[in-house]
């Protein structure tokens, strides 16, 4: 999606376009800005994909790109500056205080909302992972400026050289193009896996600008009592994950989805699911691909009973190769996906996982 | 305990279809149903009600036919129902609507002080999951996001915890009433409406606000003029070039459809292979 060249027939305009007349006062805000998400000592990747997509943005603009960095003070703290130098920043921001050890909405939100106050950035950017949402409402609603969430593209209209943010409405039917024009910073949450991961460069370094906020625990009122990881770690994979076997209400009965996880084992996959096998309770909602559900950018993705609806679809696009099975030949999915075989998942699905099966034992033979 | 239930009526995404030449959304026969997310929300309210007694208001914003999604959260066994209507609030984006619902909120207090405000975590035609944080900022609410489980209240010191959903794992916090809290999708089962139930909210003298009546102060801060977001352009997802490939063999059987589907596959993808054969060690 490009910016779109001023056009001498007057568009037509839907619903809702205001001509908005530039505040000359939001000129001071500049620069872009990404949220550096971690908790338990690791940095979530997606604000690595958002410093990718950041940087194009501030290139386009002539603007400096920035991280922002909060937690307890220390070396880990520090590092995920380093981090975040290699992978497309200028600058950090840090902000190192022992109340924001874990996150929590409220000393996250006063100092992020301080930080913004104070050094004005025009465009912030956070992952759209269950902090970076509880985050950006809280922030976005404090300083009275528009969010956009959940996008699935990141444009400059240079026309007004305002934040074009693309995200699915209504299930993933139809995209929409949302401008923040006369409010500023310009807010925008991006999934996980919708951006590219960009190149690491170890050689790259940027300035840290270290800020002090006024944070007692006392006037916190929410109090983390203890984390409880999670003991099954796979579920948090499945974004990441580069093999995917997914099965939708095609499948037909519940213990039919043991065909799924049968492949999925063989293979070393994660499982994936449909929102309606997910609402009738055969998988846990952990599982979900879709516009409701997870973006998942794997390698390859088998689809099982799945009829490739849109809300589904948004989700699993990006898969490098897609292999579909689904008993009705005129099916939504066979439009998109790589391979398709038309037939009875429940006999197809046996014979697939018998032949990856095969082809492992003679490739390890044979290697 | 007195707990506020915030619902939205939403078309149900899964029967929306887009026309195919003027690219929008055909709304005719899709049915109006409660945001799924928000009847986890409903059905925890109720389960603390039966624990610890109070009143259930459930509070919608949305035109009249939304009065529909009411009934249905009465008939579960809501006490109280009030709908926020007027077309002052048409093009509201997620900023306008928390300050819209905030105000409500403030008037239904000045009625019964508020201990809880409920709300599932996200809607699905939006997908925002913003109008909830929006509405604890505006009323100084701690906020409570992706809850899964409602650990116990304190009634007498007035403090609630909870199990929250974090990344690769659960938070579990402690805080203050009043809060906002959003709950996380398939954490209950809801309850069947009971036949009392059903007439009472067939019945039911629902109250309908308009903006007045909602307590809005500043009309500049609702609708479109209140949204900092403006939607610039709608359009069609791009369809992939590509359709699938269709593996077909003489047989058909399914073993050979296999055996021929993984051929090609590997030939035209060996990092396909090379994958598969990492992932399994």
């Amino acid at each position: 999606m490009t910016a779109e060249a001023p056009s001498t027939t007057p568009a037509k305009k839907p619903a809702g376009r205001r001509r908005v007349e530039f505040d000359p006062r939001l000129a001071a805000y500049k620069g872009v800005w990404v949220f550096i998400e971690h908790e338990h000592n690791r940095v979530h990747p997606v604000s690595w994909e958002l410093l990718g997509e950041g940087r194009k943005l501030a290139d386009r603009i002539g603007v400096e790109l920035a991280g922002v960095v909060m937690g307890e003070p220390g070396a880990a703290t520090r590092d995920f500056c380093s981090e975040a130098f290699h992978y497309g920043a200028d600058l950090c921001y840090l902000v190192e205080d022992p109340v924001l050890a874990q996150y929590r909405n409220d000393p996250y939100t006063s100092s992020l909302t301080a930080l913004v106050r104070e050094y004005q950035p025009e465009i912030l950017l956070l992952g759209a992972t269950t902090l970076g949402r509880d985050l950006a409402g809280s922030v976005a609603t404090t300083l009275g400026t528009g969010l956009t969430a959940d996008c699935t593209g990141l444009n400059i209209d240079m026309e007004n050289r305002s934040l074009a943010a693309t995200r699915p409405t209504f299930g993933g039917s139809l995209l929409c193009t949302i401008q923040t024009l006369n409010y500023r910073p310009q807010m925008a949450t991006v999934r996980p896996r919708v951006m590219q991961m960009p190149e690491r460069n170890t050689d790259r370094t940027g300035r840290i600008v270290e800020q002090r906020i006024a944070l007692a625990e006392a006037d916190i009122m929410t109090k983390v009592l203890q984390f409880i990881p999670d003991a099954n770690q796979e579920q948090a994979r499945l974004e990441y994950a580069d093999i995917i076997v997914a099965g939708g209400r095609g499948l037909k009965r519940p213990e039919n989805f043991q065909l799924v996880w049968d492949l999925a084992s063989v293979l070393h996959a994660e499982v994936g699911a449909t929102r309606p096998v997910v609402q009738a309770g055969w998988v846990s909602a952990e599982r979900q691909v879709g516009q409701t559900g997870k973006t998942v950018r794997p390698k390859l993705y088998i689809a099982a009973g799945i009829s490739g609806a849109i809300q589904h679809r948004v989700g699993m696009e990006g898969a490098d190769v897609i292999i579909a099975i689904n008993e009705d030949p005129a099916a939504p999915i066979f439009d998109f996906a790589t391979y398709g075989i038309v037939g009875n998942a429940m006999q197809i699905m046996p014979a697939l996982t018998e032949a990856f099966r095969q082809h492992l034992a003679t490739a390890k033979l044979a290697g | 305990m007195h707990i506020i239930v915030c619902i939205k009526q939403v078309p149900d995404s899964a029967q929306i279809r887009v026309h195919p030449v003027t690219n929008t959304i055909m709304r005719q026969g899709v049915p109006a149903i409660v945001n799924p997310y928000d009847l986890y929300a409903l059905e925890e309210a109720l389960r603390l009600k039966d624990r610890y007694g109070g009143r259930v208001t459930v509070l919608c914003m949305g035109p009249s036919q939304a009065e529909a999604a009411l009934r249905k959260a009465l008939s579960f066994g809501a006490d109280e129902a009030i709908l926020v209507s007027d077309r002052a609030f048409a093009g509201s984006d997620t900023l306008a609507t928390s300050y819209a619902l905030a105000a409500a909120i403030r008037q239904i207090q000045k009625d019964m002080a508020v201990d809880l405000v409920f709300s599932g975590k996200q809607t699905i035609d939006g997908d925002t999951a913003q109008v909830g944080p929006g509405i604890a900022r505006r009323l100084g609410l701690q906020l409570l996001t992706y809850v899964s489980k409602i650990e116990g209240i304190d009634v007498e010191k007035k403090e609630i915890v909870v199990h929250r959903r974090a990344e690769g794992g659960a938070q579990i916090l402690k805080t203050r009433l009043p809060c906002l809290v959003t709950i996380l999708e398939g954490v209950n089962e809801m309850r069947f409406a009971t036949m009392g139930d059903m007439f009472r909210a067939a019945r039911y003298p629902l109250k309908v606000w308009d903006k007045d009546a909602a307590g809005i102060e500043d009309i500049e801060k609702v609708g479109l003029k209140g949204s900092p977001t403006v939607v610039a352009k709608v359009f069609a997802p791009q369809p992939r070039a590509q359709k699938a490939e269709r593996i077909e063999t003489q047989t058909g059987a399914p073993a050979d459809l296999a055996v021929t589907l993984l051929a090609k596959l590997f030939t035209r993808y060996p990092h396909i292979e090379r994958e598969i054969r990492k992932q399994a060690g």
